[in-house]
């Protein structure tokens, strides 16, 4: 089992999130289809890393460090927004919010 | 005082005048309060009733049918055809007797004539300090003009340099040398005399100060233009003088005639000053001076082609200042204006100003033998063509201006020919006895209460016995004939033709004289001899004008009479020959020489008996004929002319008339190709800016538009289709990158 696996995966993983974010209706299960992806990636991210593909000092590990403080940042900014909206709105469904056409 | 301070102060004395007509004028002027028209009765819609007469006389007679021969309609036709028999009365009411226009008004109308016996007099207080300075100036000039002629000084007046920007500098200066000495006499004398004048005639005009304002002004600024020493400053006055004449020719601005004329006067010069402010031009530009002196010495150095262009671009401001042809077309409509005016700018002194220039510049024109031939060519064409014109024109004040326009052409015929001394000579006697048949038609049209159409005067001899006398003056020197002014230096510049071989110059010179002489004297028997032609009641109230009016007459009869008796004996070597020697010898050197046709090289030194008498004698046999053909038409057989036309072989009398009375045309040409051409010319650019201008600009928005309304349609506001949009372009940059990796 070598790198591929992990980025077959990663990959995988990453599609299942894109395909959460279009197909879903639902604001919160889009923003968890976010952290999917971004969970992508960072998989992708520390696999380089363990094979020492790009770089010799854990840059990878540091990055995807990065990536998750960045998507804890995100979620709960990303969160307080979709309940507020969904306070105003009272209903999760964005199909409901399409006030910013034209 | 010095004769210099007296020479800057020359010019400064009617631009004081100027200043103080426009400031104080309005102030000290009263008119009275709602006018003559109250007190006057019938006799005030009489007056009324001439508001219209401008120069058309088309219009005002309109039932008289021009293009027949018929000079003079019988008793019965002109009752039937009279502005003043029949409907009188409706001019009256239209002009204010019933108050659609206030009576008291009378500011732009231009009434002539029409100050009431008994009514309320308006007090004039504004004309006199303008005059007073143009009298002191005239002192001064004639002081100036005395040391220049008779002890034989030439004066640069320096007063401050005007523009000093690298190496180009201009002075303001002055130069008095014989040539600008003799214009100084002219100008100074006949501008004080029509001042004078203009106090009688433009009596019971409201915008009097404005009057003697404008006049100020002109004559500050012909006075710089014939001071300057240097081209720029010729220039500035050359345009100063066409303002006043705008000015003043739409004086009467209410009349519509009057405001058309002034712009016609005002865009026609343009097409010449256009020529002339190239020419100063190309001198710096070549030169890198515009000093007369330092153009005239150095002018020698430059290609010949160079020259000539230069030359012929003077001379295109020179054909427009003095209305040659083919930009004549403005001064017969400039006697729109009040006739002081025509005769002070379009007969004396504003009109001479391209003969000045031309003469100014004589070093620049005598290295130009093209140049030359073009401005003799030009003077000869213009004199046959304006005196063939004159001939027919019923409106008094027309016959004198094409009579203008005919004698400056016969200047530059001078010119053009190498005679220097004799235009100058031609203009300096042109100048007193044309103002002063200027002013006697306006006495004329005074007296006859605004009447100048001459099919409608007659028999004013003996109402107007000091006009009379002082016009048939003027007339005899205007035709020509001995001891009178105009016989010595018209006969003086066809010596020269002459003398110089251009015969065929000198055959059309003598047609041209006989026919001066035939108008002149065609004008002078249906003004003041005959019966009077006018309405029978109008008869009454023709009287001689006022002492202000008639006095200017007998002081110009005077230079009128003696000007050539005392400057054109011997003819050819008279006492201005002497004055202007110095201003003309390099010219006079190099052009005899050289001119195309002379025969005469190396200068012509007048003629003993034989050709001169002879000569003499044919100038002044042809200015009789014309006078005797003239007393027979139009005094002892009144239908003569009619049977001449008819008698014309091929039936062309008729036609050679009508084209005559039509002024050839030119007019209705330069209408048709100028104004209606400049009109479908605008329309076709109009045209072009709405579509094709316009359209562009007008496209490039609704392009915007119509593709953002297609864009719009991508703006759903739904986040996930922004998302998908997203996604689509991650998969094609991916697509991208595997694709074009190698």
């Amino acid at each position: 089992m070598g790198l591929q696996a992990y980025l077959v995966v990663s990959a995988m993983l990453f599609g299942i999130g894109m395909f959460g974010f279009l197909a879903r209706r639902n604001a919160i299960l889009m923003l968890i289809s976010i952290e999917l992806m971004l969970n992508a990636v960072n998989l992708s991210l520390v696999a380089f890393n363990a094979y020492a593909y790009y770089a010799q000092n854990d840059t990878g590990a540091i990055f995807s460090l990065l990536v998750m403080a960045v998507a804890a940042a995100e979620a709960t900014v990303g969160l307080a927004l979709v309940i507020a909206i969904i306070r105003t709105r009272q209903t999760p469904e964005v199909d409901e919010y399409s006030d910013l056409k034209e | 005082m010095t004769v210099e301070s007296l020479i800057a102060l020359i010019p400064a004395l009617p631009l004081a005048g100027f200043l103080f007509a426009v400031l104080v004028g309005p102030r000290i002027d009263r008119m009275p309060a709602h006018g003559h028209d109250a007190h006057g009765g019938g006799h005030a819609d009489d007056h009324g009733s001439h508001s219209g007469h401008g120069g058309e006389s088309h219009d005002t007679h309109g039932e008289v049918d021009d293009s027949t021969f018929r000079p003079i309609p019988s008793e019965e036709e002109q009752r039937a055809t009279s502005p003043h028999a029949g409907h009188a009365d409706d001019l009256a009411n239209s002009n204010g007797a019933d108050g659609v226009i206030p009576a008291d008004l009378n500011d732009g109308i231009g009434q002539v004539g029409h100050v009431v016996e008994g009514g309320p007099r308006p007090v004039y207080r504004s004309w006199w300090v303008p005059t007073l300075l143009v009298a002191i100036g005239w002192v001064f000039s004639m002081v100036v003009f005395a040391n220049v002629i008779f002890g034989g000084h030439t004066y640069h007046v320096s007063l401050y340099e005007w523009i000093g920007s690298g190496s180009f500098h201009v002075q303001i200066a002055f130069l008095v040398d014989g040539l600008t000495a003799m214009l100084l006499l002219v100008v100074s004398t006949v501008g004080l005399l029509v001042h004078v004048y203009s106090i009688g005639y433009m009596d019971g005009d409201r915008g009097l100060w404005r009057f003697f304002a404008y006049l100020n002004l002109f004559m500050f600024s012909m006075l710089l233009l014939i001071l300057g020493d240097n081209f720029l400053m010729l220039y500035v006055g050359w345009e100063a003088v066409g303002l006043c004449s705008y000015l003043l020719i739409g004086f009467w601005y209410k009349k519509p005639s009057a405001a058309g004329a002034a712009k016609k006067a005002f865009i026609v010069n343009r097409v010449g000053d256009f020529g002339f402010g190239l020419g100063i031009m190309m001198i710096w530009t070549l030169l890198g001076t515009l000093d007369f002196e330092q153009v005239f010495a150095s002018i020698g150095t430059l290609d010949p082609t160079a020259i000539t262009v230069i030359s012929l671009l003077l001379f295109a401001g020179a054909v427009g200042k003095s209305a040659q042809f083919p930009l004549h077309v403005w001064l017969p409509d400039a006697m729109e204006g009040p006739t002081p005016v025509s005769a002070l700018i379009h007969a004396a002194t504003m009109v001479n100003a391209g003969v000045y220039m031309v003469a100014r510049a004589n070093p620049i024109f005598a290295h130009s033998p093209t140049a030359m031939w073009v401005v003799a060519s030009i003077g000869v064409f213009t004199a046959i063509f304006a005196a063939a014109i004159a001939l027919t024109q019923n409106d008094i004040k027309k016959v004198l201006a094409y009579s203008t326009v005919s004698q400056l052409a016969y200047m530059f015929f001078a010119l053009g020919i190498g005679a220097w001394v004799a235009a100058i000579f031609h203009l300096v006697s042109h100048g007193f006895f044309k103002g002063l048949l200027f002013m006697g038609s306006g006495s004329v049209i005074h007296g006859a209460a605004g009447e100048q159409d001459m099919r409608f005067l007659g028999g004013l001899r003996d109402r107007m016995r000091w006009t009379y006398v002082t016009m048939v003056v003027g007339s005899l020197a205007l035709a020509g004939i001995p001891i009178f002014a105009g016989f010595f230096s018209k006969d003086e510049i066809l010596g020269e033709a002459f003398g110089r071989g251009y015969y065929l110059f000198w055959a059309v010179g003598l047609v041209v004289a006989f026919m001066t002489a035939f108008y002149t004297f065609r004008m002078v028997y249906m003004t003041f001899h005959g019966k009077w032609r006018g309405p029978r009641d109008a008869w009454q109230h023709v009287h001689e004008s006022a002492p202000a009016i008639v006095t200017p007459l007998v002081i110009l009869a005077v230079p009128t009479i003696l000007v050539g008796l005392f400057l054109g004996i011997p003819p050819e070597g008279g006492l201005i020959h002497g004055w202007l020697e110095e201003v003309f010898r390099g010219a006079e050197e190099l052009g005899a020489g050289i001119l195309p046709g002379s025969i005469a090289a190396g200068g012509h030194e007048g003629f003993g008996l034989w050709p001169g008498g002879v000569l003499l004698l044919a100038g002044a046999s042809v200015g009789a004929a014309g006078i005797w053909l003239a007393y027979r038409w139009y005094v002892l057989d009144p239908e003569a002319p009619a049977r001449f036309v008819a008698r014309i072989p091929l039936g062309l009398g008729p036609g050679m008339y009508a084209a005559s009375v039509n002024k050839y045309y030119v007019d209705d040409l330069y209408g048709l190709v100028w104004a209606r051409g400049g009109v479908v010319l605008g329309n076709a650019l109009w045209w072009f800016d709405a579509k094709v201008i316009d359209g562009a600009v007008n496209g490039a928005g609704w392009l915007a538009q119509r593709y953002g309304a297609l864009l719009r349609r991508s703006q759903t506001g739904h986040v996930q289709n922004y998302a998908l949009g997203m996604a689509a372009g991650l998969v094609v940059v991916l697509v991208a990158f595997l694709v074009f990796r190698s």
